[in-house]
């Protein structure tokens, strides 16, 4: 039998279902809910300086750089394997556009935090 | 297996015949909200290089009543995937014991969601005040 | 007077000889409180239906032989009861992911004819030893560490719970892998070296998307669900050349 290769792909995504679970449900309740109305989070605290400051730091970069790629390779793995459970059978097309999408968005994230700078 | 001309049962529709099965697909389905908002974080970092104009642009687009919907629909799925995460997490961990008694399951459950708890609180205290 | 009360049970017929497909057939079964699903069974057999096919044995629980599907869900049908379910009805067919080869009957040739020989299903021994060295030492910690994964009754209840072995029954699946994983955790045994190749298969841990059901429905408690999660981390590790240092001689 062939080894399988999922153990580069399985990493990924666990390493993005831990960093998810501690940190999605409160990012998107502050990006998504209170920040943009105002409720127990004041105007100023996604303001452009702010955090332009905080991806100008290496903490900020690899924060941010994290939090987007491993997002990113949780869920290709998770809806590149769902598509199995719903009885899609797309193969090596799908396999490409889902984990080829999160690594596009890496290094699109990647090369952003390089431009904003130090 | 001998010459019997034998029944196999279709597959369709397999997910909903169980609750159970359900409540997996929902989780697995959670990933697709993730998916959207890592997309949004990564319009926002596109944004936040393109000037202050751009940004601003991008945080009033988070205001859009869709967006706010989604963004609802998002917290409860992924919070759904935090829950059900550290529910599982416990089956990847080895048969040890621990002053000869087996690691409760609830412990590491019980961790991974106080983590989430405390990394909650941390964020949220340095986004409103740091 | 007993409280006899009657349930309706209603049972998928499939005779492959005159049927293209399988139907269902209802009947009125008398039960008191402590009749189980299989002798709600049995009843239809010996008084209204000889010709009802199903697999039982030992009628607790222990033979593995009487796996069902009670209301959509895999039972022992030895170990569920019919007061459970009265006043609705109970559907009974036979364990999913399974072709039919008559009524309730299965046919299981693909587990035990092809996953479980797959698996190596005995110990290997880790050093060859002759009799007069006399028998094998084992610490309870040591036997911890495979006993749950024993406890396997092979009623393939978890099969049927199992949605990736009914997708694609490539697939080892729960049972055959809790015991792989049983006698690679078992200190007399040469472990891991042994069974790697299936357990590092797409057909081996890597077909498992972590349902879990299969956990849920298992009479024994046996949680392959764990067993399998926990070897996707030691394949994870041997993928990447680092188990060695874990489990140096290969052992569980």
């Amino acid at each position: 039998m062939k080894r399988s290769h999922e153990p580069i792909f399985w990493s990924l995504f666990g390493a993005g279902g831990v960093l998810s679970a501690l940190l999605a449900p409160i990012l998107i309740l502050i990006t998504g809910i209170i920040a943009p109305v105002g409720l127990w989070m004041p105007e100023h605290a996604l303001a452009y300086e702010r955090v332009l400051a905080f991806a100008h730091h290496w903490i900020g970069k690899a924060l941010l750089l994290a939090v987007i790629s491993l997002f990113l390779f949780h869920a290709a793995h998770r809806i590149y394997h769902g598509l199995h459970d719903l009885g899609v059978h797309a193969g090596t097309g799908a396999m490409t556009t889902a984990y080829g999408g999160a690594l596009a968005g890496t290094l699109v994230s990647a090369y952003l935090l390089f431009l904003i700078g130090f | 297996m001998a010459q019997v001309k034998t029944y196999v049962r279709p597959m369709q529709g397999w997910w909903r015949k169980n609750p159970f099965f359900v409540r997996y697909m929902i989780r697995e389905g959670s990933s697709v909200f993730l998916a959207i908002y890592a997309l949004i974080l990564l319009v926002g970092l596109l944004r936040l290089s393109q000037g202050e104009a751009a940004w601003n642009g991008w945080l009033a687009a988070l205001t859009h009543p869709v967006s706010i919907l989604f963004h609802w629909l998002a917290l409860l799925t992924v919070g759904y995937h935090a829950y059900t995460w550290w529910m599982v997490a416990p089956k990847t961990a080895p048969n040890i014991r621990f002053a000869g008694r087996e690691i409760p399951e609830m412990l590491i459950t019980g961790g991974g969601m106080l983590a989430t708890l405390g990394a909650s609180v941390v964020v949220y205290v340095i986004v409103r005040w740091m | 007077m007993t409280d006899t009360r009657t349930i309706e049970i209603e049972v998928l017929r499939y005779n492959p000889e005159k049927d293209g497909e399988p139907h269902f057939q209802s009947f009125e079964v008398p039960f008191t409180h402590d009749t189980s699903v299989l002798q709600g069974l049995q009843y239809i057999k010996d008084h209204l239906d000889g010709s009802l096919t199903f697999r039982w044995s030992c009628r607790m629980a222990i033979c593995g032989s009487c796996g069902k599907m009670v209301n959509g869900k895999p039972e022992l049908s030895c170990h569920t009861f019919l007061r459970d379910y009265y006043p609705g009805k109970v559907r009974i067919e036979p364990l999913n992911h399974f072709p039919v080869i008559r009524d309730l009957v299965i046919d299981q040739s693909d587990f035990f004819e092809k996953k479980l020989p797959s698996i190596k299903p005995y110990v290997v021994p880790k050093e060859e030893k002759p009799l007069s060295a006399g028998t094998y030492l084992q610490s309870p910690e040591q036997f911890h560490k495979y006993y749950q994964y024993s406890q396997c009754i092979n009623c393939l209840l978890c099969y049927a719970a199992c949605p990736q072995y009914g997708l694609k029954p490539d697939f080892t699946g729960p049972a055959a892998l809790a015991l792989m994983h049983r006698y690679n955790a078992d200190s007399r045994d040469k472990g891991w070296d042994v069974r790697s190749e299936v357990l590092n298969a797409e057909e081996g841990v890597w077909g498992c998307t972590l349902v879990g059901y299969c956990s849920e429905v298992c009479p024994k408690h046996v949680d392959p669900a764990r067993a399998i999660n926990q070897n996707k981390v030691n394949s994870t590790m041997d993928y990447f050349g680092v188990l060695k240092f874990i489990m140096p001689k290969g052992g569980g």
